[in-house]
């Protein structure tokens, strides 16, 4: 029998399967924050069901938190009261819990894998839709419900019908002043929202093997935009030389072991896949979005697509069909997120933003994924490049990336984010955003309006197009 | 889980595609630790608007919303089924829904029935008037409306716990025996990440 690597996974984490009922998936590990998980602690103690796993649950706090430099005065109580409720839980169920100053705090999907504990093969949870991001290790790994949290929880299982696989296919090779970020925009405003609803996405194809797990995890994370409930990239070398070394990593005879059954995570050549999806990248130039879901993106360059459909959209973001995106005049750049938090994010960035200045009118924060991530830019010197240029780099945690802190866009402003959703009021009441890569980003930042790299003068920042 | 066996309202149309868990309950309002006070917080920013269906009298305890596709899509806070819940809502109608939240809704007993875009429509059309009610009967898994019926699929699981009154957390439980067989072999390969010691 020929299988897929999502198949694979599936039967290795299968305890039961009972016709009429879910199956039974075995759990491996799952990751807590303070906005979704007390309410699964409080129904386990309702119901005097002990935590089963506790060694196998780690926690951080990244939603709510402030990213001001005191960022250990929480100004607004009801967020305290969650980061109370998070440690008490902890504390009481002897949980690991990364707290603000512990070095290892950050956002749980920049954390998990910085630490070695998001490892190929496994099946992860966390109440958290852009859990896919794990996927980038050739991991199962997608996001739940507080009551399917509080099932783990209790059991280190859960309830699940097995999902639909689609395969992703690259074909083609990827411009200079193109990311990983600019591939699954194209992909997303292909398929549409709900275009991948029901399946997990197997990325393949060399343009993905030979992108870094970065990367990888920038694709894998905004799955969830186009419905899939995850994706995944098989792992390879690049993942086992990323894993090597980390904290939480296997180590001697146990690392080999664990390359061993690694290496057997592939999806076998002739396996059924239940749809298939093949995207020419020579043509993807650089995408931002125009409109209030992520599928409503289009190429820097190109006409804003007038229809019917982008009618309410493009009355929000105060656009119109005819427009192009270059040019558009933007207020604030945000650089951060699970999507684009990460340290080769930040080097981009800081690469783009060295001798140069951002543009007067424009506010620019610069929020690092994790304690590590900020860490590691400061031993590189990039916060000095981003003070230089003007912008704030800020204390680790989401951010404006939904704006549950003090780091909201004012109403009416356009924001050009790296982050993963221009839902309608994301980045705060009456925010226009426009998602885009770490690149476009810094790029527009600088311009004060959007624009990206010219493709041929991809280091040389003084000259853009506009 | 409330045992539900038959829902009988009328509908509140709210025809919109693409209904995102940012618009039914905006993180903003994620900070409670409890499952309740959402309610209040629901759809802030259409409620806003004063033709908003959800502002409009005629609607008010209301069971059955019906909605347009790719519904609950986005983040994966279960505070969206407890905010719809909060609303009094006991089925959501659609033509299709986003899967995190599928999940979230079996776990808190509200009924997503899968129904074509074109009915969805025609049905929202004529839900204007409060005395048109809809009959959905779980164990025939028949929704009724006017004189149009349609049948839905439903998990055969969640049907048995929501027309029992039971709670899947429970049955997961009781497969305590088996789940510790998967353990022991699985021990090798992923569990000791933090070698047993937290
Ligand atoms: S950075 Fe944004 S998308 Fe990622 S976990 Fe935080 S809030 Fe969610």
């Amino acid at each position: 029998m020929k299988h897929n690597i999502i198949e694979k996974i599936w039967q290795q984490h299968l305890i039961k399967s009972n016709s009429g009922f879910p199956d039974i998936l075995g759990i491996d590990f799952a990751l807590i924050h303070e906005v979704t998980s007390a309410q699964a602690f409080q129904q386990l103690a309702d119901k005097h069901i002990p935590i089963r796993h506790p060694e196998r649950l780690l926690a951080t706090v990244d939603h709510s938190i402030p990213t001001r430099d005191d960022r250990e005065q929480v100004h607004d109580p009801i967020a305290a009261n969650q980061m109370a409720t998070l440690r008490n839980n902890c504390q009481e169920h002897g949980i690991k819990l990364y707290d603000m100053g512990s070095g290892h705090q950050g956002i749980v999907h920049v954390i998990g894998p910085e630490l070695g504990v998001t490892q190929p093969g496994m099946t992860l949870v966390c109440g958290d839709s852009h859990t896919a991001t794990h996927g980038a290790f050739g991991a199962l790994a997608f996001g739940i419900g507080t009551s399917t949290l509080a099932h783990v929880m209790a059991t280190g299982a859960l309830l699940m019908h097995p999902p639909k696989v689609m395969r992703v296919h690259f074909e083609g090779e990827l411009a200079a002043n193109c990311s990983a970020k600019d591939m699954v925009l194209h992909l997303i405003a292909q398929l549409g929202v709900g275009g991948a609803t029901g399946h997990v996405i197997e990325y393949t194809g060399d343009a993905v093997k030979s992108l870094s797990m970065e990367q990888r995890m920038t694709l894998c994370n905004m799955s969830i935009e186009c419905g899939a409930m995850a994706g995944v990239v098989a792992p390879d070398e690049t993942t086992f030389a990323y894993i090597f070394g980390k904290p939480h990593a296997p180590k001697g005879q146990q690392w080999d072991l664990a390359v061993e059954h690694w290496r057997s995570l592939t999806s076998d050549s002739d396996c059924h896949y239940d749809a298939i999806t093949a995207i020419q990248l020579d043509s993807v130039k650089p995408m931002v979005t125009w409109g209030t879901n992520p599928a409503q993106a289009s190429h820097i360059d190109d006409q804003i697509p007038k229809t019917a459909h982008s009618h309410d959209a493009l009355a929000y973001t105060r656009l119109t069909g005819s427009d192009q995106l270059a040019g558009t005049s933007i207020d604030w750049a945000f650089v951060g997120s699970c999507t684009n938090g990460r340290i080769e994010d930040l080097r981009v960035v800081a690469d783009v933003l060295k001798n140069n200045t951002i543009a007067q009118h424009v506010t620019m924060y610069i929020v690092p994924g994790s304690e590590q991530v900020r860490k590691q830019a400061i031993n590189e010197g990039l916060d000095a490049i981003f003070k230089q240029a003007g912008a704030s780099f800020r204390q680790p945690g989401c951010s404006m990336c939904l704006a549950m802190n003090d780091d909201v866009v004012p109403a009416g402003a356009r924001c050009i984010s790296t982050t993963n959703r221009n839902f309608i009021g994301r980045q705060g009441t009456g925010s226009i955003t426009h998602l885009a890569s770490p690149l476009t980003v810094a790029h527009s930042a600088i311009h004060g309006h959007i624009s990206a790299a010219m493709t041929n003068t991809i280091n040389q920042q003084e000259h853009c197009n506009e | 889980m409330n045992k539900i066996t038959h829902i009988k309202s009328h509908i509140t149309p709210m025809m919109i595609d693409d209904i995102d868990t940012d618009i039914i309950i905006p993180a903003q309002y994620l900070t409670q630790t409890s499952q309740s006070g959402f309610g209040e917080f629901a759809f802030a920013r259409l409620k806003a608007e004063p033709d908003f269906v959800l502002n409009q009298a005629l609607f008010q305890n209301s069971r059955v919303l019906l909605a347009g596709d790719n519904f609950g899509c986005g983040s994966s806070r279960e505070h969206a089924v407890w905010t719809i819940k909060e609303l009094g809502y006991q089925a959501v109608i659609a033509p299709s829904f986003a899967d995190i939240f599928s999940n979230n809704a079996k776990k808190n007993g509200l009924l997503l029935v899968t129904m074509d875009a074109t009915q969805c429509q025609h049905w929202a059309t004529t839900a204007t008037k409060k005395d048109h009610m809809c009959h959905i009967n779980i164990a025939s898994q028949v929704v009724t409306y006017q004189s149009t019926s349609h049948h839905f699929d439903i998990d055969p699981f969640f049907k048995w716990c929501l027309t029992h009154g039971q709670d899947d957390l429970d049955y997961l439980h009781s497969q305590l025996p088996e789940i510790k067989t998967w353990e022991q072999r699985q021990q090798k390969l992923y569990l000791d990440i933090f070698g047993g010691q937290p």
